[in-house]
């Protein structure tokens, strides 16, 4: 059991993490206090066009030493800082938390359409698998993870994160069965533009890990999460497939249902189902999934878990409980629950 | 100077008391174990296979099997087997022939294999209730989608090649018409047909009274290309091309002049009653690039309207050739393991050559996806799946479906005498006699068979739900959800799975 919450505005106009903070602390009972985070996109304008990567550091010799000499083999620092935290009583400091801003030398990488995306990618996967004491849980271009092992109230004040302003924030307050009080277990999981919070279990998880792993990527951060940020890599970056045929391959229609579909419609699900057999998730799960375009959210094939949308005009909510959206925006106008496997999309309006 | 005769195999004896003189097991009996003198029944329990014949058609269950009543000093080195092997060598000279699969006392990887459940964090599936995917497309699978975008709405531009369905990832193996019997044969393609799977024909060309169900088909093509022509090809729903074979990897079939009825050569396209020897090698394969041209041409003839598998045995090298095969145009990796049946072939070769499928599986699956084009080509296990639990843990390691090939014999009654080669079968199988084909109804055989698939199926459904999976591809590989029971490092490491408790 977890508790999820994910807010768009879909004009980009900026909030801060003051609500979210509030609503996901209501859903306290859905966590146990050991591991709550959040992701907001629109953080970092004075350096939109860097990466930001965010590192957990055991300390700032070895592991930060053997960071900044990779990055700087790859590309150039912009800016380096350690992130700004605040003491809080019930939460134990278990690394130092840092963030890049990076951009990377295009001309290094090869064979690839998209050499900055590529280039970041492969670092973020040589650091996590091989550089000791060092994590990075956070890549994307202006956006930022803030994330801890802590009640979710704790984690927001630790990081101050109503300090901070974006268009979408995604936020999750873990029941941690698998990696208790790991720093880097904690939600939201990020890569590059992707960020993903989930509630459930993925029972699926050996196979679609070695689907990713066999296209590039490697999973290192022992939970079943992450493997929703390679896959939405992979299919919608690498691939191209929009958000809505990116769920489809995710969580298809039974071929009972298919089968009924008009022919074209039928012969693109069997298509996108042949392909993607090995993405197909299964087991109890409510995700959501951020890019700085919008966020799609999602539950599996028979939903097992809950999901809920509220809207209010520009503003898109998706929760695990209709409490945390009226939290956060009382006068909120619809509410309504999507159908299992069904995607729930907002997109920016530029 | 004579060696002597060795101690009997087998016991029989008959319950005087119990028996009616009924005659039935005189009458079933074609090994000539029991004859009639003087209104008693003999018995020369020399000549017994252990077939079972006799006793399961005992109206009274007077007859009684004794095995190795009188047997050799124990001996850990030299056995038995080794002993009476050197006796009957120094006899013939000979090769020894051995049918059925591997008889050596090898662990079971199946056995040493655990499957998981769900309990608390995710629920586990109720087949009854909710919806539950079997259905397995064998082929060829695009890499990735290509498509364009047109005023919002995407056109497909990926085209499927022609895949197999099927309802549930259990195929039967090919077994061919001269090996089996033609009503062992129909038996087998209708209830292929019943459960919306697919058969083997195996080696032999395909009998016209199997034309009905050609839908559900698999036409090969082996070293001796028996039986094969254009209209064989096409008739097929898919084609394989066998190389090699688990019972006897490296080596041609060899089907007895004995076995070579009328039938039999019409449908193969040899001589009455000559043997049928397949040679080791295809005489146009002789490297990877051959293979690919031989696969291609069979696509060509056949305008691309039909799956190629090549089926090979499960060898050391066995991940690297399989690499190879899904480079080319085939759309299936068949890998059959030593555990493999077969109708005849070289004991030191059943008993000694070759990889478990379990490994081979794991090895294939692994070399596939190392190279990232693991779900463009399905995989196909064979050789010794023995029920539903091996045929989760075979999909667990990888396998997209598997081949059964003995246990669809013995639910036409097969015992697992192993002595196939001999064309005695008492059950109607393994023979071409008339009097003993005959002893097969293919409709009730079609019903044991398709009764045995249902129930696997049903079984499968049962081990995914409660594992929290509702479609098949989410098993598929899903190593995760294995653990080893006592298997040493090495082994896990090869399988890809972690310890029981981890």
């Amino acid at each position: 059991m977890c508790g999820i919450i994910g807010v768009i505005d879909r004009t980009m106009s900026r909030m801060d993490g003051s609500s979210i903070k509030e609503a996901l602390s209501l859903m306290d009972e859905r966590g146990s206090g050991e591991g709550a985070g959040y992701v907001a996109y629109g953080i970092y304008p004075d350096y939109a066009d860097c990466y930001a990567i965010h590192v957990f550091f055991d300390n700032l010799l070895e592991p930060k030493t053997k960071v900044d000499a990779i990055l700087e083999q790859w590309g150039r620092i912009v800016h380096q800082e350690e992130i700004p935290t605040y003491e809080q009583p019930r939460l134990k400091k278990e690394h130092i938390s840092w963030r890049y801003f990076f951009k990377p030398y295009a001309d290094q990488t090869v064979g690839t359409t998209n050499p900055d995306d590529d280039n970041v990618k492969h670092l973020v996967m040589d650091i996590n698998a091989n550089v000791e004491g060092a994590l990075i849980f956070s890549s994307g271009k202006n956006l930022g993870v803030f994330k801890a092992s802590g009640w979710p109230e704790d984690v927001a004040n630790y990081f101050r994160i109503e300090d901070y302003k974006g268009y979408i924030w995604l936020a999750h307050n873990r029941y941690p069965t698998n990696t208790a009080g790991w720093w880097g277990g904690a939600h939201p999981f990020n890569l590059l533009d992707w960020s993903v919070v989930h509630n459930g279990e993925i029972t699926s998880y050996g196979t679609n890990r070695r689907y990713v792993e066999g296209h590039g990527y490697e999973c290192t951060m022992l939970t079943d999460t992450e493997v929703v940020a390679y896959l939405f890599d992979l299919l919608g970056r690498e691939h191209g497939l929009p958000p809505e045929v990116v769920v489809k391959a995710l969580a298809p229609p039974f071929w009972d249902e298919i089968d009924e579909m008009p022919e074209k419609d039928e012969e693109f699900m069997r298509t996108l189902r042949l392909t993607y057999g090995p993405a197909l998730m299964n087991g109890p799960f409510a995700i959501v999934v951020a890019t700085k375009d919008g966020i799609v959210a999602f539950t599996d094939r028979i939903k097992l878990r809950p999901l809920i949308v509220g809207e209010n005009g520009p503003r898109l909510y998706i929760s695990s409980e209709e409490a945390a959206i009226r939290t956060m925006d009382p006068d909120v106008e619809k509410i309504y629950m999507p159908r299992a496997g069904e995607p729930v999309i907002g997109r920016v309006i530029e | 100077m004579s060696l002597g005769s060795v101690p009997l195999k087998y016991k029989i004896s008959i319950d005087r008391d119990q028996c009616m003189k009924c005659m039935r097991c005189v009458d079933n009996c074609s090994y000539g174990v029991y004859r009639v003198e003087d209104d008693k029944i003999l018995i020369d329990s020399r000549k017994c296979t252990a077939c079972h014949r006799c006793i399961s058609m005992c109206p009274r269950d007077a007859i009684s099997l004794q095995e190795r009543p009188v047997d050799y000093r124990s001996h850990p080195v030299w056995t038995v087997e080794a002993r009476e092997d050197v006796i009957n060598q120094a006899r013939t000279g000979k090769i020894i022939l051995s049918g059925m699969g591997n008889a050596v006392d090898y662990p079971i990887i199946f056995d040493r294999l655990l499957l998981d459940a769900c309990q608390v964090t995710n629920p586990s599936i109720d087949p009854l209730r909710e919806p539950m995917e079997l259905r397995t497309y064998i082929g060829k699978k695009p890499s990735k989608l290509e498509f364009t975008k047109n005023n919002g709405d995407i056109d497909l531009q990926t085209k499927l090649t022609p895949n197999l369905k099927l309802d549930t990832p259990i195929m039967v193996g090919h077994m061919s018409y001269g090996a089996i019997s033609l009503p062992a044969q129909l038996s087998i393609a209708k209830a292929v047909k019943k459960t919306g799977t697919f058969m083997g024909t195996g080696e032999g060309g395909m009998h016209e009274a199997i034309y009905p169900y050609q839908d559900h088909s698999i036409v090969q093509i082996a070293s001796g290309r028996f039986g094969v022509d254009i209209d064989y090809l096409e008739r097929g729903a898919a084609i394989e091309i066998k190389v090699g074979q688990g019972a006897k990897p490296g080596i041609g079939g060899h089907l007895p002049g004995e076995k070579v009825c009328a039938d039999v050569s019409c449908t193969r396209m040899i001589p009455l009653g000559s043997d049928a020897i397949s040679p080791a090698p295809h005489h146009d394969i002789y490297s990877i690039e051959d293979l690919a041209q031989l696969v291609r041409s069979l696509k060509e003839a056949t305008n691309w309207e039909k799956p190629v598998f090549v089926k090979i045995a499960a060898v050391h090298n066995v991940a690297a050739i399989a690499a190879g095969i899904a480079k080319s145009s085939a759309d299936a990796v068949v890998i059959d393991g030593f555990k493999g049946g077969t109708g005849a072939a070289p004991k030191v070769f059943r008993d000694n050559v070759g990889l478990p499928i379990e490994a081979a599986i794991a090895a294939v699956d692994q070399k596939l996806n190392d190279q990232g084009i693991r779900n463009e080509v399905s995989i196909i296990a064979s050789g010794g799946i023995r029920n539903s639990g091996d045929l989760a843990k075979s999909i667990a390691l990888g396998a997209d479906a598997v081949y059964i090939g003995t246990a669809s014999l013995i639910a036409l009654g097969c015992r697992v005498c192993g002595n196939c080669y001999r064309g005695l079968c008492p059950w109607g199988i393994a023979t071409q006699r008339p009097e003993l084909v005959s002893r097969i109804d293919s409709d009730v055989g079609a019903e044991n068979i398709a009764n045995l698939i249902h129930a696997w199926t049903l079984e499968l459904s049962e081990l995914m739900g409660a594992a929290g999976l509702n479609s098949i591809e989410s098993l598929r590989g899903n190593r995760e959800r294995l653990r080893g029971y006592m298997l040493d490092q090495g082994l896990l490491d090869v399988l890809k799975i972690e310890p029981m408790g981890v």
